[in-house]
């Protein structure tokens, strides 16, 4: 599918990232978006509540992020595309409901335009500290899918991304923004419509009675429904069975929490993306993401004219963890440097996976302000030393 | 078999999910029976209403009724119904859940969409505690009443609930205990039959824990205290009905207003200002 060439903002344009985030979730369909006013993220439901009204769509604002996260999964079950967008505190009230779209399997895209914490922390003030919040911010074990754009080019075209993955893999998607890229000026395109790739939601074709909302039929995916179909369907966040019948014991439990693991681990080279600039047998390769990958990306052109062996990874897709791609870069280098606008986050996941292969060094930062192009470069010259 | 005769309230039921979790003497089943009654008599069309509940015993009435149904979060299920109902304004929602589940956890909620006038039937079954906990102090348990957490008297002030509702906005107020089933019945049919925010108090016995704790009989017992105990005053001022221990129950219907709702004020005031160039939300139409 292709979008809405009467919804869309073809043409170049000169914006910040939390405009090009409303605007790509135009792009992708999305028609519904409750939120609750909350800086560093205040402009994308601004920009939301001027163009809808002109576009068919529809923005409420919630009494509070609560109320949001889970009046968007309302939408969905009606037949939209929706998503809430948030920062800070904000993401912390929501995550019962990341809860709920995960065992419901509710395809939501929650926009976190990540600033300093914890608590009120940094409002206006970025960092890079919710990414394990991402992971595990909800109790339970479940997985999401979480992407981190770098530029505001990126805000509009990843929030596609995450709109496509949330309708295919029928999870809570997260965009983690942060302040800087959120209010980061930039040169946007945004294509004519019918060059940008839209997932459609796919409804069952199964008639009422010859259909159970959480039975897998084909693939890994239950077929979904909106209401309204005849369907009849009960959806709960208890633990259930097929037919989505509360069903409370460790059977249906381990049933339910690892199909809703692996039909998204399972397909990690599909949902991942990531740019891999790695040189073979280099001293070092520094990873990073989102924002602080603009600074890394710099910091290595620069070191690599003074004749360093440095390769470069930035993950897009923070979750799930792209294992596959550290194990090779443990393959091609000497050591590996994680840089990340928090006191160590993804620093975890990478150790694991390279499992003592090589040295793992952190560049971390407790938010406020981006990790200096200095502090990177010298971190890396040490190292590789 | 096939002249045995059929309850007329099935047809509303997931008779599959039968027996239900309900105790003896609870309230929640009448009033269920009165809502499956209402629907019928509304003659809304079963593809087109939605129940969305809470979380607590009166939270698994979404689980019963054979329609497309969501059991949400704890106190979340009036803003998940706003998303619903804004979304599908050819449906009717019907958000049922207890009196902790959307005046304690879900007040703020219950306020905002009362205020907005959003258009949904709010039925709240009010038992005056948390069954499914084990029967802790909620925000309509009477003064002095026992609880498990108020050991010696609950010694907070309690929410009038329709007076409540009233003064947020509601377009529909009324009071019944589960004692008035065709009174209740045929309030139900009006609020689904209500454009905008319809508010219902429920009035139930719990006979496991409060009537139980409080020594005040089992079910049967409470039922005669609803008969012996309530008068019915239509249009009373709701400010005039708050209860209190064991006290007189005022029932009735007590507000019926008509304001825009939110899509009308939404349409009304994007109309104005943006004209020709306003596209309205048809949800998923």
């Amino acid at each position: 599918m292709k979008a809405d060439p009467t919804a869309v903002a073809s043409g170049m344009h000169f914006i910040d990232g939390n405009e090009a985030c409303g605007e790509g979730a135009i792009a992708a369909g999305c028609r519904f978006v409750a939120g609750y006013p909350i800086t560093p993220s205040t402009e994308v439901v601004e920009n939301i509540a001027r163009r809808f009204p002109k576009i068919g769509g529809l923005f409420i604002q919630m009494e509070d992020e609560i109320a949001s996260s889970t009046c968007v999964q309302g939408a969905v079950w009606a037949g939209l595309k929706a998503m809430t967008v948030t920062s800070g505190p904000g993401i912390s009230l929501m995550m019962e409901h990341v809860g709920l779209a995960a065992i419901t399997e509710c395809p939501t895209v929650f926009v976190n335009v990540q600033r300093g914490g914890p608590s009120t922390g940094l409002p206006t003030l970025p960092a890079q500290q919710d990414v394990m919040q991402a992971r595990w911010g909800s109790h339970g074990d479940y997985e999401v899918i979480a992407v981190a754009p770098s530029s505001p080019q990126e805000c509009f075209d990843h929030v596609i991304t995450c709109f496509n993955l949330a309708e295919k893999y029928r999870c809570p998607v997260f965009f983690m923004m942060d302040e800087t890229v959120g209010h980061m000026l930039g040169k946007v395109k945004i294509p004519p419509a019918d060059e940008i790739e839209v997932v459609e939601r796919v409804y069952t074709k199964r008639p009422p009675g010859e259909y159970l909302p959480y039975k897998i039929y084909d693939g890994d995916q239950p077929e979904m429904v909106r209401v309204g179909m005849g369907h009849r369907i009960h959806s709960t966040g208890l633990t259930h069975d097929e037919r989505g019948y509360p069903d409370m014991n460790a059977e249906a439990q381990d049933k339910m929490v690892r199909r809703l693991c692996s039909k998204i681990n399972d397909h990690v080279d599909e949902i991942s993306i990531a740019e891999s600039d790695q040189v073979e047998g280099s001293d070092v390769t520094i990873v990073s993401y989102g924002i602080t990958s603009r600074v890394v990306a710099y910091a290595v052109d620069l070191l690599r004219e003074q004749g360093l062996k440095i390769g470069r990874v930035r993950l897009v897709t923070l979750w799930p963890f792209n294992e596959k791609l550290i194990k090779d870069v443990a393959q091609n280098t000497k050591s590996i440097i994680v840089a990340e606008m928090n006191l160590g986050q993804m620093v975890h996941e990478v150790e694991r996976v390279v499992a003592g292969k090589v040295p793992v060094h952190l560049i971390g930062h407790a938010g406020g302000a981006m990790i200096e192009l200095q502090t990177i470069m010298d971190k890396i010259k040490e190292v590789a030393s | 078999m096939s002249d045995t005769p059929v309850n007329p309230v099935d047809g509303l039921l997931r008779m599959d999910r039968m027996p239900h979790i309900w105790c003896g003497g609870c309230g929640i089943g009448t009033s269920v029976n009165c809502f499956a009654r209402a629907v019928a008599k509304a003659e809304i069309d079963h593809e087109h209403l939605h129940v969305v509940s809470g979380i607590g015993c009166t939270g698994r009435v979404a689980g019963y009724v054979n329609v497309d149904s969501f059991h949400t979060t704890h106190g979340r299920a009036i803003p998940f119904a706003t998303g619903l109902s804004l979304s599908r304004p050819d449906s009717k929602v019907v958000v049922y859940s207890g009196d902790g589940d959307l005046t304690a956890i879900g007040g703020n909620h219950f306020i905002h969409a009362a205020r907005r006038n959003i258009d949904m039937t709010v039925i709240c079954v009010n038992n005056f505690t948390y069954g499914m906990t084990g029967g802790q102090v909620t925000p309509t348990t009477p003064y002095g009443a026992k609880a498990s957490t108020t050991p010696y008297g609950n010694y907070e002030h309690t929410f009038n609930l329709p007076n409540l509702a009233d003064s947020c906005g509601a377009q529909f107020v009324a009071r019944w205990t589960v004692y008035h089933v065709r009174q209740l019945t045929r309030s139900i049919t009006k609020a689904l039959k209500t454009k905008g925010f319809s508010f219902i108090e429920v009035i139930a016995p719990c006979p496991t824990l409060y009537q139980r704790r409080n020594k005040l009989g089992d079910g049967v017992m409470t039922l005669q205290y609803y008969k012996d105990k309530s008068t019915i005053q239509n249009g009373a001022d709701t400010a005039d009905v708050g209860m209190s221990f064991q006290s007189d129950i005022i029932v009735g219907e007590f507000v019926e207003r008509e304001s825009l709702t939110f899509m009308e004020g939404y349409e009304k005031r994007m109309k104005e200002i943006l004209g020709d160039g306003f596209v309205p939300y048809r949800g998923a139409k």
